[in-house]
């Protein structure tokens, strides 16, 4: 018996020695697929307060979008983002905001700039820091903007769609389709939503 | 009185030296236009490729070489950063292709991409890719590939491998020599 549990002890330690050696590639690789719970946080809003997820007892769910100051596909899309919280915080579904990115590594997206940022777009929605990037990676976001929609369900959130907002991240006048409306649409709707996963160009998450 | 005409002269003066300032500044910012007009003329090289045009260039078998396609936009710090490293390649190595696939803004093409690549003066192919169904052609180019930027696809005739990630210079050197071994 104690052979084995030193067995089993040995294993986690080679496991977890081997997942640190590549720990920046599994950081990117893992992360919350449709069907996942995803986890709550408590993270610094740019009005200086914690915002977690339980805070929003009436939301149905939460549309979490990865995004940052820097990133021109995201500075694109923040009309979008703007549009999407104005059309589903009052169904429910309220933009969530978070910036993934290592200020150290891109001075552009610090504390201070994104509340710069909030301001000269009068962002209606939370736009919080992931401070010590301890978010991100949980989600497997691996570019700005970068969406998860969440719904509330029993056992916790769950996640049903990630991907991007819709099928031009470059280009808003080429949109055919809205994959994140569409999903929303569904939800509120109780149907099933067509396209659970997609892909779109971005920034990468500076680390 | 006297006093005041010259003074309503010498404003006068100062006025018709303002006019000319303004005339030469003029005609001097036309000069600048003309010249920028004439390099996006020669760059014409850059071409506008939609996915299916882009495909064959992802795909090619018509020779030994390796073929080193990168992903890349002027606004990606991290791209721009990585480029001399892919430039170097493409010049020193014959037995390697690098092309450039662009996925700036394409509203961006004349005053951000062209200019960009001539200062630069990039000398591998640069494509930029136009096309609306990212959702699609991002999974084509490779499944893992979620669509950050920097990514590089390297292949030969009998390899294939696909970076969703920015390179060191000699982290990009040590991948070409595993397809050089073979």
């Amino acid at each position: 018996m104690k052979n084995i549990k030193l067995l089993l002890f040995a294993i986690v330690v080679l496991s977890a020695s081997a997942f640190g050696v590549d720990k920046e590639s599994s950081m990117l690789k893992d992360g919350y697929k449709v069907g996942d719970i995803a986890t709550d946080f408590s993270l610094k809003n740019v009005d200086g307060q914690l915002v977690s997820l339980a805070d929003f007892k009436d939301a149905k769910g939460f549309i979490v979008i990865f995004t940052c100051n820097t990133c021109p596909v995201s500075v694109r899309n923040e009309d979008r983002i703007l549009a999407l919280d104005k059309k589903y915080k009052s169904l429910g579904y309220p933009v969530i905001a978070i910036n993934p990115n290592n200020p150290a590594v891109q001075p552009g997206d610090s504390y201070a700039l994104m509340k710069v940022r909030a301001k000269e777009k009068r962002f209606t929605f939370p736009y919080l820091f992931d401070d010590g990037q301890k978010i991100f990676p949980q989600y497997g976001a691996t570019a700005t903007p970068h969406t998860y929609i969440l719904k509330k369900e029993k056992d916790g959130l769950r996640v049903k769609y990630i991907g991007g907002i819709d099928d031009s991240s470059r280009n808003a006048a080429n949109v055919k389709t809205k994959y994140v409306e569409d999903a929303v649409d569904a939800l509120l709707a109780n149907k099933e939503i067509k396209v659970t996963s997609t892909r779109a160009i971005g920034c990468s998450i500076k680390v | 009185m006297p006093d005041c005409i010259l003074l309503c002269m010498r404003y006068f003066k100062l006025v018709k030296v303002f006019i000319v300032v303004c005339f030469v500044f003029v005609i001097s910012s036309c000069k600048n236009e003309t010249q920028t007009a004439k390099k996006s003329k020669e760059n014409d090289v850059i071409e506008i490729y939609n996915f299916k045009e882009l495909k064959p260039l992802l795909n090619r078998t018509d020779d030994n070489r390796i073929h080193v396609v990168n992903f890349w936009a002027t606004w990606c710090a991290p791209c721009v950063k990585e480029l001399p490293y892919f430039e170097e390649l493409h010049t020193s190595n014959e037995d390697v292709e690098v092309v450039l696939v662009s996925l700036d803004f394409p509203d961006k093409f004349e005053s951000q991409l062209i200019p960009f690549v001539k200062k630069r003066n990039l000398s591998p192919q640069v494509i930029l890719l136009d096309d609306p169904n990212e959702n699609e052609w991002i999974a084509e180019i490779d499944p893992s590939w979620q669509g950050a930027l920097p990514a590089t696809l390297i292949y030969s005739k009998d390899k294939r491998a696909f970076y969703a990630q920015s390179f060191t210079r000699e982290d990009l050197l040590k991948e070409i020599e595993k397809f050089t071994k073979i």
